[in-house]
């Protein structure tokens, strides 16, 4: 027997004449099982996603609190959403979301993204090194909350007593998370402590997926490092970082545990951002309707701007 | 292989004999029911943690305990209640909470329970009866037993304020003797003394009081001023007129006095403070002074760096218009929604009874109850007994309206904008918490 001829059988016996597979399960069509398959999905989408959604939005033009099931339900028409859009403080609370999510991920992608730059040159140790910038995003928020409080803490934190190193103050003589001005600042620090390797993990995959060959073809045409990273890094890893800043921002106009258990919104409502606000109309106040609402406004103003994101993205990529 | 699998047939075959063991070797009188009570996890609750032993003891019924932090024990609780859960048989629930549990079902109502069971709320002591028991207050329906008596008081450092050099430096300064403060401008003047004072070469500071944000902290201290000064929640003859009560001249001062203490007197981070910072700071020996709850004097007195002769208690002290203190503590209650709440009233019905009220003062809670705190003995039972009796004459409660949590809510918020943050005046402060308290109330329907 040649190799032709051996070739040929193994080539019959991968093809054979395959029944559907829904011949074999007895009165199914293939389409039919397709439905099969995908129904739970969607019943699972529907009762977990759509219907809140859209109960939510129904509840958002009453007056209902979960807390007194029983008492009758009004109509509100849109009395809530002219409430909270005329309210100075959802709007105070939206600027301090905003202050926190733009410098938060100001900061995250340009630390990120540097270290990124040298986590992808080969070093001796750099596995170690990869490792250990990663530790602070693998712990919970709740942790990273509690112990940044005693970092923070003016008589015996680390944080103060560093400042006191370096600058000769009295460690004591500033607080971290009771001060007005420093307090927005130092939820900022602690999030891009935590999050800021995040944000490296998906420059870094940026980086690693530039082929070597363009960077040997600009070494020939005798480009400089600079030349290189303007002509070929950051172009080419800028879908990565865009991605990187679509997550975080995301993320961050949502954040709530680790504010909430490092000021708590305070001192004030200096650090009171968007989803404490909410959490406190929802589940403090029990305000079921007026927090739907709010929701609602949040859910359109994070969809809203993530989609004008996306088409931004998609551009970059498509050139 | 084989000897892998060889030995986690073993090992399957030791644990099931050891399970089998364990199964055998349980108790014969095993317990014919469980019952779940709810409550904050502090000093107390451990007390009554010993104290159900004899409840078992007695009835056979089994006890479990759920205790939540107290910065997560309103939310914990409420959401438990408002979404119609089971977990908890017995409450002991915040006094501001009996509003809203009464009118939603919460709670059973415990009326008929009390008069089958010869249970009278003469018994206990009447501060108590309106503040844990009692919806709409002052009538007779009752929703809870008393169960924990408390209010806000302070302790000092009775060994500092007693060497010779302290007390000459302050007569020096003050020209008085330095003794537990009898008013709010002592309170002020001693704090003002020891901040940044160096006491066995360590840097101390003066007071520790309440300031925190999230939860109820800074409400719970701030009142203890306001109250002093002449805040009154409402207009006695016409409920839910506050304009000019809630923001009286007097409240206003008072708030200012408040601020004023929290800025001269507090350690460096106390921005966000309430009772457990309130003990690291008096236990770590950084304060002279505490504002904290009678609650926690029983284990502070033990404490063996700051406790026994070190430590000194004292009520409120008085203010320009009154002498009156914030009420803490909390009723007992059933739970609408328990499977078991014959069991849950057996339970009230006993701790209710003398002897257990007794114990339950003897193991470190606060019995509400007239034969306990009426006894000749008790001023003297403890250091902290007759200021505690002082203090439950003169108490005062925030609203224990349904929509006491959106009450709390905008106190806190308006505040500590004014006292941490320094937004505004104290004017301002305490007029927008009149409209933030009159669109609260509008919204639920009061007319006033």
């Amino acid at each position: 027997m040649n190799d032709l001829s051996a070739s040929s059988q193994i080539t019959y016996r991968a093809v054979p004449v395959r029944p559907a597979v829904a011949r074999r399960i007895r009165g199914l069509s293939d389409q039919a099982l397709a439905w099969l398959f995908i129904t739970p999905t969607i019943v699972l989408l529907l009762a977990i996603n759509i219907f809140p959604l859209v109960w939510t939005i129904y509840l958002s033009f009453t007056n209902y609190r979960a807390n007194r099931a029983n008492a009758p339900t009004i109509w509100l028409g849109t009395d809530w959403y002219q409430s909270i859009l005329t309210d100075p403080d959802i709007w105070a609370a939206m600027q301090v979301t905003a202050h926190f999510v733009i410098w938060t991920v100001l900061i995250e992608t340009v630390l990120g993204f540097g270290l990124a730059l040298l986590i992808d040159k080969k070093f001796r140790g750099h596995g170690m090194w990869t490792t250990i910038i990663l530790l602070p995003m693998m712990l919970s928020p709740a942790v990273v909350g509690n112990f940044w409080t005693f970092l923070y803490q003016p008589q015996i934190g680390l944080f103060n007593y560093v400042v006191a190193f370096f600058t000769g103050r009295d460690a004591s003589s500033f607080q971290m998370l009771g001060d007005v001005t420093l307090s927005p600042w130092a939820i900022v620090i602690v999030d891009a402590w935590m999050w800021t390797p995040y944000v490296m993990l998906i420059c870094l995959a940026g980086l690693r997926s530039i082929p070597d060959y363009i960077y040997e073809a600009a070494e020939v045409d005798r480009a400089s490092n600079w030349r290189q990273f303007w002509s070929i890094t950051l172009p080419m890893a800028l879908p990565f970082i865009m991605l990187a800043v679509l997550f975080r921002g995301i993320e961050n106009f949502k954040m709530f545990d680790m504010v909430n258990l490092l000021t708590g919104g305070g001192p004030g409502s200096t650090t009171e951002v968007a989803s404490i606000t909410l959490k406190r109309a929802a589940f403090e106040s029990w305000r079921t309707g007026y927090s739907s609402a709010f929701a609602i406004i949040l859910f359109v103003t994070v969809f809203g701007l993530a989609n004008i994101y996306v088409k931004a993205l998609n551009r970059v990529k498509s050139r | 292989m084989k000897l892998t699998v060889k030995a986690l047939l073993t090992s399957f075959g030791v644990l099931a004999s050891a399970l089998s063991a364990g199964v055998g070797t349980a108790p014969a009188h095993a317990q014919a029911k469980t019952i779940t009570l709810c409550w904050a996890a502090w000093d107390p609750a451990n007390a009554l943690v010993e104290l159900s032993k004899d409840f078992t003891a007695k009835t056979g019924i089994g006890m479990k305990f759920e205790f939540v932090p107290w910065t997560n024990y309103a939310d914990r609780f409420l959401n438990e209640l408002n979404s119609h859960g089971s977990l908890c048989d017995l409450i002991i629930g915040d006094s501001q909470w009996i509003g809203g549990a009464a009118e939603n079902g919460q709670y059973v109502k415990l009326n008929d329970f009390f008069k089958k069971e010869g249970i009278s709320m003469d018994d206990y002591m009447p501060a108590t009866v309106v503040g844990y028991s009692e919806w709409p207050k002052n009538t007779p329906n009752y929703w809870a037993l008393p169960a924990m008596g408390d209010a806000v008081g302070w302790t000092y450092r009775k060994d500092w304020f007693a060497r010779p050099e302290i007390q000459k430096d302050f007569k020096a300064k003050y020209g008085r003797d330095l003794a537990a403060p009898k008013t709010l401008d002592e309170l002020r003047d001693i704090s003002k003394f020891f901040q940044g004072r160096e006491i066995d070469g360590k840097k101390v500071y003066g007071a520790s009081i309440y300031t925190e944000r999230g939860s109820e902290g800074i409400t719970m201290g701030v009142s203890n001023y306001l109250y002093d000064y002449g805040f009154q929640y409402q207009d006695p003859k016409k409920p839910y007129a506050m304009d000019g009560f809630v923001n009286s001249p007097g409240a206003v001062k008072g708030l200012e006095a408040y601020k004023e203490l929290y800025k001269c007197c507090t350690p460096p981070g106390a921005s966000n403070s309430y009772m457990s910072e309130g003990l690291d700071a008096f236990k770590s020996g950084q304060v002279a002074l505490q504002m904290n709850f009678f609650a926690f004097f029983p284990g502070l007195y033990k404490d063996p760096n700051v406790g026994g002769d070190k430590i000194g208690f004292f009520s409120n002290p008085a203010g320009p218009a009154t002498q009156a203190t914030q009420l803490g503590g909390q009723g007992i209650s059933v739970v609408s929604y328990s499977k078991n709440q014959g069991e849950a009233l057996q339970y009230i019905k006993w701790f209710s009874g003398g002897d257990v009220q007794k114990k339950w003062w003897a193991l470190g809670g606060y019995a509400c109850a007239k034969s306990v705190l009426n006894d000749p003995s008790f001023p003297s039972s403890a250091p902290f007994a007759g200021e505690f009796l002082k203090s439950m004459g003169m108490v005062v409660d925030f609203w224990a309206e349904p929509s006491y949590a959106q009450l709390l809510q905008a106190e806190q918020k308006r505040v500590h904008d004014y006292v941490v943050a320094d937004k505004g005046t104290a004017q301002e402060a305490l007029d927008g918490l009149v409209k933030d308290w009159k669109a609260i109330f509008k919204e639920e329907g009061k007319k006033f």
